[in-house]
């Protein structure tokens, strides 16, 4: 069964201008690009892509599926489907499950419920330490053969230098990329926002920057001395970034990510609330009222009434930071220092976040928001193309994990695609979403620009209904 | 009578204006000749219920908002919710919700966690008074040292109030921040660097200084506040002893000596004699702080008396 997408624009960093190109798929994989005036074969089914965009299928390289171990939070399954509603047609999830993923069978045990249950292809990344518990390494060589992308102790990252060191030098062999989630824990212990101006006006223990930067520099330093390639995930900080700059500049194999959250909103957040789109950044006024209710107890209106502060859905890690911050990672997403966009999707039941600020858990979910997001915030904001957000959502990632037949639609590689319209104006709410969670701070937020379609191995795994 | 304060909640200093905070104090003081009364009971919030929510012990801040509610003839129920309760599953949602079924007037709430009235104010029908949360606010502690000081010195604004000691873990010392630029007084910050943050600078707009010394911030100033230290700090290397806490930023009549001869020494309790303050100036002529627990009452009958009742002729 053959499948055309026609007429669409494709856009393929491996490839220049195709407007009107159309794709030809069979088989799971591409076969051909018709020009515009060139025959189409007559025996296949037609995608309409006139006015789309057709990517290569984006890969979300830091998910957290929560399978094994916690699947009322999330499963391959239900993670999946909000990949590919999301535009993600290829996920990575973290080892932080339950047992952890420092092992062949836990890797392959994922990558089976994948194949038999989801509608995205997963590739998992093994941990660095047995358990994430930082002491012996995990066996990385067994875990690539079954499968893994790279190795990572993310929320957990491996505070001894020497069993770091270690395990750059080993992953090397197996030309396993090292993810790094930059935390000096003894910086940051107790914290649950970035520390600064924000953080002391709430009360909240911060995070400083600091305890990032500091790490980001150390496994730079050991990436260089053991010529590992280092991935820093989820990049956060000016001084980081500054840190990946210097080191891309001297020749380190260095790469970075950075989540939709961290490009979108800063610590303020955290104060006033997340809902008011057109006012949340650069905005000079720090001070929004938290408790602005009026008349008493007289019919008091409630929406006068509800205050957003603390709310636990701007708690993640690393935390939103500040403005200084985020004008680095915008400057930084725009001068390429930073590679990709991840989503670091992050699933917790409901009743864990309507805990005390401080107790509740980090992380939010961010599939389905987060291509609505980088279109609005970045695209649409002139900060990159759109042939550079493909780049950063499918190109990079596939060449930071060495996925082969991926992040491309030249002929012969596998049949993902995602298609964009980058003039659709659509409302993400938590009701519609496919995540069993629904902690995300973006609820009911618009977006120009979304997802309308995403097919993975020739087969359309999404498509958005009419909006009527 | 037009309300002074239109608020529902009380949840921090921070967002009032300077002329809800004035108003808040006036109404105090028309409360404090109740509690010299005879019979020390008014009939002014009649049939109305205030819970005191207690997620964290605090005896005296307790019973202060209680003696408040019983002199306003409120219904006052007292809660104590353990955080072992807590751990059993229970979120705050639910805590919240199951209280808001039994329909109060008003919640007043103390929790170790900075936020919580915040976070009750968006689901409770009860207006929602802060008694203190984590190391954010402390509002009715700030009224009730702005009423001290106002009693004493007539006026707030111009006055030179130096604050020693913990500043970051201290909600005390926020609200009083708040309060006191807000109402156009210089304060002046001292203790250890571990102890006093950073950006302090750009907490407020107006009207701070964080001083190298205490003895700098002592210098000429009207009125003396200090905080308490807690002991559990100290394992987490804030600062080295108590000892060495008490020779370098204890407050003794000889530094004492470096403000104005008419200064006046506040401490919100219970203190740590001989650590953060000296015996003898905790008990000496310029010590207030027991007219501070006095005003505390009606400070917050006025709190309970704005946030539940209802607005008069409506
Ligand atoms: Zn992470």
């Amino acid at each position: 069964m053959k499948l055309l997408i026609a007429n669409g624009h494709l856009i393929d960093p491996a490839a220049p201008e195709n407007t009107g190109t159309s794709v030809l798929v069979e088989a799971g994989k591409v076969v051909a690009w018709i020009k515009p005036g060139e025959a189409v074969p007559a025996d296949c089914e037609v995608f309409d892509a006139s006015g789309l965009l057709v990517a290569p299928g984006f890969i979300d390289m830091h998910v957290h599926l929560r399978e094994p171990g916690q699947e009322h939070k999330e499963t391959i399954a239900s993670g999946c489907a909000a990949a590919v509603a999301g535009g993600w047609t290829s996920v990575c999830p973290m080892p932080n499950t339950q047992p952890v993923n420092d092992n062949a069978a836990i890797t392959r045990y994922m990558i089976e419920q994948a194949e038999r249950a989801a509608v995205a292809n997963v590739f998992p990344i093994g941990a660095i330490t047995k358990s994430s518990d930082g002491s012996e390494l995990a066996e990385m060589g067994e875990m690539k053969a079954a499968g893994a992308v790279a190795v990572s102790d993310d929320g957990r990252p491996v505070p001894n230098a020497g069993i770091m060191r270690r395990a750059m030098q080993y992953a090397r062999d197996f030309d396993l990329p090292v993810i790094d989630h930059c935390e000096d824990k003894s910086l940051s212990s107790g914290g649950v926002m970035h520390e600064g101006k924000i953080s002391l006006l709430l009360g909240l223990k911060g995070m400083p920057a600091l305890a990032e930067e500091i790490d980001a520099v150390r496994d730079i330093l050991l990436a260089k001395e053991t010529g590992a390639h280092i991935h820093i995930a989820h990049v956060s900080t000016r001084g980081a970034i500054e840190a990946v700059r210097r080191a891309k500049n001297e020749g380190i194999n260095v790469t970075c990510e950075v989540t939709p959250h961290h490009f979108t909103l800063t610590d303020r957040a955290v104060e006033c609330g997340h809902s008011c789109p057109h006012e949340r950044r650069f905005d000079a006024n720090p001070s929004v009222a938290s408790g602005n209710f009026v008349g008493g107890t007289d019919d008091a209106d409630k929406s006068v009434r509800t205050p957003s502060a603390y709310d636990t859905n701007t708690k993640m890690a690393p935390p939103l930071r500040s403005e200084e911050h985020l004008e680095a990672i915008i400057e930084g997403i725009r001068d390429g220092t930073i590679d990709a966009i991840a989503t670091d999707h992050a699933p917790h039941h409901a009743d864990e976040k309507a805990l005390e600020y401080d107790r509740a858990p980090f992380g939010i979910i961010g599939l389905e928001t987060a291509i609505g997001l980088a279109l609005t915030e970045l695209v649409h904001k002139g900060v990159i193309s759109l042939e550079r957000l493909v780049e950063m959502c499918a190109t990079n990632p596939a060449r930071i994990f060495r996925i082969e037949g991926r992040g491309t639609l030249t002929p012969g590689s596998h049949a993902d695609v995602t298609l964009i319209d980058p003039a659709l104006t659509w409302t993400y709410t938590n009701a519609e979403s496919r995540s069993r969670s629904r902690n995300t701070p973006f609820d009911g937020w618009q977006f120009n620009g979304g997802v309308v379609a995403s097919i993975v191995g020739g087969r359309i795994v999404y498509q958005r209904m009419e909006e009527k | 009578m037009k309300k002074p304060y239109r608020r529902r909640d009380l949840l921090g200093i921070r967002d009032l204006s300077p002329a809800e905070i004035v108003g808040i104090l006036d109404t105090a003081e028309t409360f404090t000749e109740i509690s010299s009364r005879e019979v020390k009971k008014v009939p002014a919030l009649r049939g109305k219920t205030i819970i005191n929510l207690f997620f964290e012990a605090s005896t005296r801040t307790r019973t202060s908002f209680e003696l408040a509610a019983k002199r306003l003839s409120a219904d006052a129920v007292n809660i104590s919710v353990s955080s072992s309760s807590l751990s059993k599953g229970e979120t705050l949602l639910d805590t919240a919700l199951n209280l808001d079924a039994m329909a109060p007037d008003c919640i007043v709430v103390r929790h170790s966690s900075a936020g919580v009235p915040h976070q009750l104010a968006k689901v409770s029908q009860a207006a929602i008074v802060n008694a203190g949360d984590g190391s954010n606010e402390h509002p009715t502690q700030a009224l009730l040292d702005a009423m001290t000081i106002r009693e004493h010195k007539k006026h707030i604004d111009g006055l030179e109030v130096a604050i020693v000691g913990d500043i970051l873990h201290s909600r005390v010392a926020r609200s009083n921040i708040h309060l006191l630029t807000k109402l156009g007084a210089n304060v002046r910050i001292a203790g250890p660097g571990t102890l006093v943050p950073g950006d302090l600078a750009s907490f407020v707009s107006d009207g701070l200084t964080v001083c190298p010394h205490v003895e700098d911030a002592l210098h000429g100033a009207d009125v003396v506040m200090i905080l308490r230290i807690q002991r559990e700090r100290q394992d987490s290397a804030y600062f080295p002893t108590l000892r060495e806490y008490s020779i370098h930023y204890g407050l003794t009549n000889d530094r004492l000596d470096l403000a104005r001869k008419d200064a006046i020494v506040l401490h919100p309790g219970p203190m740590n004699r001989g650590i953060e303050i000296a015996s003898d100036v905790a008990d000496g002529s310029r010590s207030l702080i027991l007219d501070q627990v006095k005003y505390g009452v009606a400070v917050r009958m006025a709190v309970l008396y704005l946030a539940s009742g209802s607005p008069t002729g409506n």
